[in-house]
Order: C-alpha cells, then sequence, then structure tokens
C-alpha cells in the first residue's frame, strides 16, 4: 500500500516530475487528496500541480489512481 | 492525448471522444488503468483478448479499450461470452459487468456460467446504484439506503455477489476495492492468467448517483471510506464476526482447480472414439 509508506517528507532530488494534462483532468481532487507525500496542491482552477518538486518521491501513486488517465509521473530528464 | 511513456495510452482508443463519459472521480477510470496494466503484463496481444461488456456506465469501457470487442445487451454479457469461448476457445475472454448487470438482469447467466466453469473471466464492478439511468437502487444497494426507487430507504437485503459466485461453483473468486489499486491490478492479472471461471468483484465509487446519497460528498470521502472499510484476508482472520460486521474482506477468497467446460466436453468427445 503506498500510503502506509513512511510519513515523513524525505528530501530527494528533483528526479522525477508530474505531468498533468488539463485537457482530460475532471478536479475530483482524487490525486491531491492521497498523496503520500502531500506533494501535490490545487491551483487556482482547481487542477493538481507540484507543491515542489523535491517533496515528490515518483512513487506513481497519482498516476495509478486518476481516473481520467490525465498524470504521467516521469524522469525529470526525459 | 498526454505525452509520455504512460502505457494505457496504448491500449486505449483515444479517438473515442476524451476526456471520457464518466463523472469525475469516478472509479471506472481508475479500474480500466489498471485493467490495461494487468492485460499489458499477463502478455497476450490486443488480438487474443475479447473484451465483453453490457449496459451501463461500465459498458462503454468496451469502446475505449483496443482489443476485440463487444458492447451487448443488458445481462447478456456472459451469454455472449459463452457463444464465442466455444466456438473459439483459443481467445482469452474476459467480460465486464455493472452489479446491475451480473446480478439484476444477468443474475440467471451469472451463476450459470459460474456453475459450467466456463473458461472466462468475469469482472463485476460494484458501485451499489444504477448510476448510468438516474440512481435507482439495485441489487447491491445495501438497507435503508435511500435511492429514487427507494425514496424510503432499501427494505431488500444486498446480494453478496463472491458468496454467491462461490456457492455457484467458481474456481476464482476475489474481491479489491478501487482504492486498493495496485491489489486489484494484481488480482486482475490472476485472474487473467489462470484457467476457469474467475469472478472478481471490485467494489467501486459512483459520486454523483450514491456517494451524495449517503452522506459521502466527494469521491474522495468515498474512497476513504472504501480505505477504512476493507480488510484484507490476513487481517480478517484474525478479527471477530462482530468487528467484520460492516467491513469489506479484500484479496483473493476463493482459489480452486477445476475441469473446466471445455476440457469436460473434450474429454467426452474422446470417450466417443470408435464407437459405432
Amino acid at each position: 500500500m503506498a500510503t502506509t509508506g513512511k510519513s515523513k517528507t524525505k528530501e530527494t532530488s528533483p528526479s522525477k516530475t508530474v505531468k498533468v494534462y488539463k485537457g482530460w483532468c475532471k478536479r475530483c481532487g482524487i490525486c491531491v487528496a492521497f498523496c503520500p507525500r502531500q506533494a501535490l496542491e490545487t491551483d487556482k482552477d482547481g487542477y493538481p500541480s507540484l507543491k515542489d518538486p523535491r517533496g515528490c518521491d515518483g512513487c506513481g501513486w497519482c498516476e495509478l489512481m486518476c481516473p481520467d488517465f490525465a498524470i504521467v509521473v516521469e524522469d525529470a530528464k526525459s | 492525448m498526454p505525452n509520455g511513456r504512460h502505457i494505457i495510452y496504448d491500449y486505449l482508443r483515444t479517438t473515442k471522444r476524451f476526456p471520457h463519459m464518466w463523472c469525475p472521480g469516478c472509479g471506472l477510470g481508475t479500474f480500466l488503468g489498471a485493467f490495461l496494466r494487468a492485460v499489458d503484463k499477463s502478455g497476450y496481444t490486443k488480438d487474443q483478448i475479447v473484451l465483453i461488456s453490457g449496459i451501463g456506465c461500465s459498458g462503454r469501457i468496451s469502446t475505449y479499450a483496443d482489443f476485440n470487442t463487444l458492447h451487448t445487451t443488458h445481462g447478456r454479457a456472459l451469454t455472449f461470452a459463452t457463444g464465442i469461448k466455444l466456438t473459439k476457445p483459443g481467445l482469452k475472454v474476459i467480460v465486464i459487468m455493472g452489479d446491475g448487470d451480473a446480478t439484476a438482469i444477468g443474475g440467471n447467466h451469472f451463476i450459470h456460467a459460474a456453475r459450467r466453469n466456463l473458461d472466462i473471466t468475469a469482472i463485476v464492478i460494484n458501485n451499489s446504484v444504477y448510476g448510468m439511468t438516474g440512481g435507482q437502487v439495485s441489487p447491491e444497494t445495501p438497507l435503508d439506503v435511500r435511492t429514487t426507487t427507494s425514496p424510503y430507504g432499501n427494505v431488500e437485503s444486498p446480494f453478496d455477489i463472491c458468496k454467491l459466485a462461490e456457492a455457484a461453483g467458481a474456481a476464482f473468486v476475489a474481491r479489491s476495492t478501487v482504492y486498493h489499486v495496485k491489489l486489484m491490478e494484481r488480482l486482475i492479472g490472476r485472474a487473467i492468467d489462470r484457467k476457469g471461471f474467475d469472478v472478481l468483484e471490485i467494489i467501486s465509487q459512483c459520486p454523483v448517483q450514491y456517494g451524495r446519497r449517503v452522506g459521502l460528498k466527494s469521491p474522495v470521502e468515498m474512497l476513504q471510506w472504501q480505505k477504512d472499510h476493507a480488510v484484507t484476508q490476513e487481517k480478517a482472520r484474525g478479527m471477530s464476526e462482530e468487528d467484520l460486521k460492516d467491513k469489506i474482506r479484500i484479496g483473493a477468497l476463493v482459489d480452486n482447480e477445476a475441469p473446466t467446460y471445455q476440457e469436460k466436453l473434450d474429454a467426452m468427445k474422446q470417450s466417443f472414439k470408435g464407437v459405432e
């Protein structure tokens, strides 16, 4: 279970990036609510965005849970 | 279409009007993602798989997924699947139904397909209500819940799909919630890999037609409910009946090896060889 992992935020290098495809996102809020690192926030339009790239450890939970296939977690370099 | 190395985009028919028609926060999208990843891992090619769905929101899955697909009449997905499996035994037949499809209008087909132990994977996505038609009571709606057709509360006890499937003779019975997305993916993969009639119940959320009627106002609250109420098989063993009353057992519940319908039929044909 991804949410039962370590709760304390680990400072990691921003090796992963979270891409949100707004054309498919329906702003349901699941990714922001259940992010194990609380690394996502809602922007002023209600879309999710990465709060701090160092807060994300690239677990991919948001990508797995997104009902709209609107999130992709990728390596930062690509 | 999003850019990325996301495996599931290879399996989506992106020409079919995306973003999809399901409501914000619907569990069907999360399920479809897990399903496509499980199929990708199973090693079957798109042409080796037949995906059959019935009517309702879940019926739309056969439109979005790029396999050999069949969008059939209400409750009859398993009958079409039976026909396909018997004429083309080499194909992997997967049926996706809603709770209305599988236990209401198609209830009879469901128990008889299990009894025959056809080599079919049947996935029942249970959201406790008829979502597409406006939130009517289904055979999976819990007692006392108010829906559009039970305005004073539901007086009919719901089916336990897994117990029903087990009693009818299904070889593999498992349950997961949408919240437990990795477990769901593993169980789908396991069901696809094995032979015999596999039943997989997915407890899903319908935020619009069900959640707001039972006081769960958002998809997030519904997923939190799933998280709080699901117990794994290992955990359930150490719990009393009283504690398990309002809990949902998740994981593989039944796993039996039994000869499939096709095997029994082939054995019968063999026994007739040489008989005048």
